[in-house]
């Protein structure tokens, strides 16, 4: 596509030189388990909101929404207002009781009144199958971001870029434990959040400012005409696809706050009023984000046009890179891939993190260990399962090469809002919730969740399937949530009012007592 | 590299005269047990509790409930009602792509009005309740 390969591998080469080197400062002395966990709770709100948003903002963010809105139109757009509002929840529900009542992990919360072990157990697990299907996601869209940014078609060439990101995403983690990787996401959505404002900035002015102006030039360079700026392009039509519609709206506004990479950037600040005033930062960047893929999309379509964007290598990802050089050239579509490219590396560096504290925290010392783990061996653990999950995901991106990269990540979704959201709520707010009514609702939840799809039409039997050869599927909708979310509500009741466990009131008190307040908590 | 954020200045009493609260200190109302850790059971039955969880409830509730009805009403109506969203209002600019805008806004609105709200009934309820304990006295 005419882009200028040295000069994206320069821009991308330069970005991964100083963040080496800024993590490298900022984590020579990751001495403590809070220290590589929660950088020793010491960014405060605005960097920690920046970061959050850093760590939210996948590639999928970038180059899918902007390209679905270039494709789809207002169909598209529906993602960006999802992953907005689902920040509400995230300010009001979950950030300060989570930061005032945990320490490192979702597993802390969970477990809090409950019995330890079991407890624990199922969110490291949780944990660690939703990170590995998102990680896995990044990491072949990194693949197919090289086959369109870089000119590397072939299978191996795209593996060893794919394995070239995992080193570097370890190195990130081991290196700079929380404190570099937040760096990390900071200094990448900082230059993210730049580039779409001057691009969208630009674009406006190139049409007058006139928001009309690029809508109207959009729909007449696609064959949908001006229906592309209604509902219906992508999921109208039958029930079916109205109903997955509205299934996979339920998954992205209830997903944000219940993934577990999110979850524990809370923990990086040093109290609950902190952690608000990080969502109220990261929800304007969102927005911010959001409105500007608005204006991206349609400019692409305005003036790349439909046809050309279809038949780019990439298809509708690649709306953003065509559209970056149409507008300027070879070193603004070297700049865009580049921040692309570095997308991808923060949010796998995060997931990373997230991963490999969930597992040396809840399963190792608290379950192998029963928490007398020596906080040293457990640090140390935590890096050695980084480099494990860092070679899995290494694996799975190169098996997973080519394939659907938005499934995989709205999957991670509906399984964060499935196996997270009810138990984090029924543990806040409901006092008869226990131990057996906990672990119902994580297992029901993800294992609904994995089940449903397993035979619906994103595994198999349709064009854009896993296995588009076969057809097992019954299940009609591509996203469970609409049927998992208020599964694993009702297996959280069930297994509660049907086990004769009784909730510990003591515990109970506490818990309530110190999310709300952080009496107990050390936190000021 | 990370700038680290001083704890508020304790304005609490022990700073001044009165010194800790300790086992022979009679005049203790804190919620404490004889270990001077926090009663949690007595801090949840405590009028002052009672007032933060209610100012909580009475926010946090209906804003949540009305966001995601604002939010799910919106998705439902472009899946079912396609032609009253495609309604042009202004341009090519039409009724769903404005409530799609008005999302946005309602989203930072909220947002800081919660931001408020807490800043002016929940953070000064919440020193209420601390100040039963010994908590900010260490």
């Amino acid at each position: 596509m005419g882009g200028n390969t040295a000069i994206n591998l320069g821009v991308f080469g330069v970005f991964v030189l100083i963040t080496l080197y800024i993590v490298y400062r900022a984590g020579s002395r990751n001495a403590t388990a809070s220290d590589y966990y929660a950088a020793g709770s010491s960014f405060t709100g605005p960097q920690n909101g920046i970061a959050l948003s850093g760590d939210f903002l996948s590639a999928a963010s970038f180059l899918g929404i902007s390209g679905s809105i270039a494709v789809n139109g207002y169909d598209g757009f529906l993602y960006s207002i999802g992953w907005v509002v689902s920040w509400l929840l995230g300010l009001m529900i979950i950030s300060e009781r989570l930061r005032n009542t945990g320490r490192f992990t979702l597993g802390d919360v969970l477990a809090f009144r409950m019995r330890q072990r079991p407890v624990r157990a199922a969110a490291a697990n949780v944990t660690l199958v939703i990170s590995l299907f998102y990680m896995i996601a990044q990491m072949a869209g990194a693949g197919a971001l090289m086959a369109l940014l870089l000119d590397v078609h072939s299978k191996v060439g795209q593996a060893v870029i794919i394995a070239v990101v995992g080193i570097v995403m370890v190195l990130y983690v081991l290196v700079g434990g929380m404190k570099g990787t937040t760096w990390v996401q900071i200094i990448k959505a900082v230059f993210l959040i730049m580039c779409v404002t001057l691009l969208s900035v630009f674009l406006l002015g190139k049409f007058g400012f006139s928001l009309s102006a690029i809508l109207e030039t959009a729909s007449r360079n696609t064959p949908l005409g001006p229906e592309v700026l209604e509902p219906g392009v992508r999921y109208g039509g039958n029930p079916t696809s109205q109903l997955d519609f509205l299934s996979l709206a339920l998954a992205l506004v209830l997903g944000t706050a219940s993934l577990p990479h999110v979850l524990m950037r809370f923990y990086t600040v040093p109290n609950a009023r902190e952690a608000r005033r990080s969502v109220v930062w990261a929800t304007w960047m969102m927005a911010t984000f959001y409105l500007c893929t608005l204006v991206i999309g349609f400019g692409a379509l305005a003036l790349v046009g439909s046809k050309e964007i279809a038949a780019a290598p990439g298809g509708e990802n690649s709306a953003a890179p065509l559209l970056a050089y149409e507008v300027g050239g070879a070193v603004l579509l070297g700049v865009v891939s580049a921040v692309a490219f570095a997308t991808i590396l923060a949010v796998v560096a995060g997931l990373t993190l997230t991963a490999s504290a969930s597992f040396a925290h809840d399963v190792y010392a608290n379950v192998i260990k029963r928490g007398q783990a020596d906080p040293r061996s457990e640090v140390r653990v935590a890096r050695l399962t980084a480099v494990a999950v860092g070679l899995l995901a290494i694996v799975g991106g190169i098996a997973a090469n080519g394939q659907n990269v938005a499934f995989l990540v709205a999957l991670a979704f509906a399984l964060a809002a499935s196996a997270n959201l009810s138990t984090i709520i029924y543990s806040m707010f409901w006092k008869r919730f226990n131990t057996p009514g906990t672990l119902w609702s994580i297992y029901g939840g993800l294992g609904s969740c994995i089940f449903l799809l397993a035979f619906s039409p994103a595994v198999s039997g349709a064009k854009s399937s896993i296995f588009p050869d076969v057809d097992f599927a019954w299940f009609p909708l591509s996203n469970p949530g609409l049927v998992s979310i208020p599964f694993s509500f009702l297996c959280g009741y069930l297994g509660t009012i049907l086990s004769r466990e009784k909730a510990d009131p003591v515990k109970q008190a506490e818990m309530e007592v110190r999310s709300l307040t952080g009496i107990g908590s050390g936190l000021k | 590299m990370t700038k680290a954020i001083l704890p508020p200045t304790d304005s609490g009493p022990a700073r001044g005269g009165r010194g800790f609260a300790t086992f022979d200190d009679p005049g203790s109302s804190l919620l404490v047990d004889e270990a001077g850790e926090p009663d949690f059971v007595a801090l949840q039955a405590s009028a002052d509790f009672r007032e933060l969880r209610r100012r909580i409830t009475i926010f946090v509730v209906p804003a949540t409930c009305g966001f995601l009805l604002w939010y799910l009403g919106y998705v439902a109506l472009s899946a079912y009602a396609p032609d009253f969203m495609g309604t042009p209002v202004w341009g090519v600019i039409n009724l769903g792509l404005l409530f799609g805008l008005l999302q946005f806004v309602t989203t930072i609105a909220l947002t800081l009005a919660y931001a408020r709200y807490a800043r002016r009934k929940l953070d000064p309820q919440v020193r209420a309740v601390r100040s039963l304990t010994a908590e900010d006295q260490a």
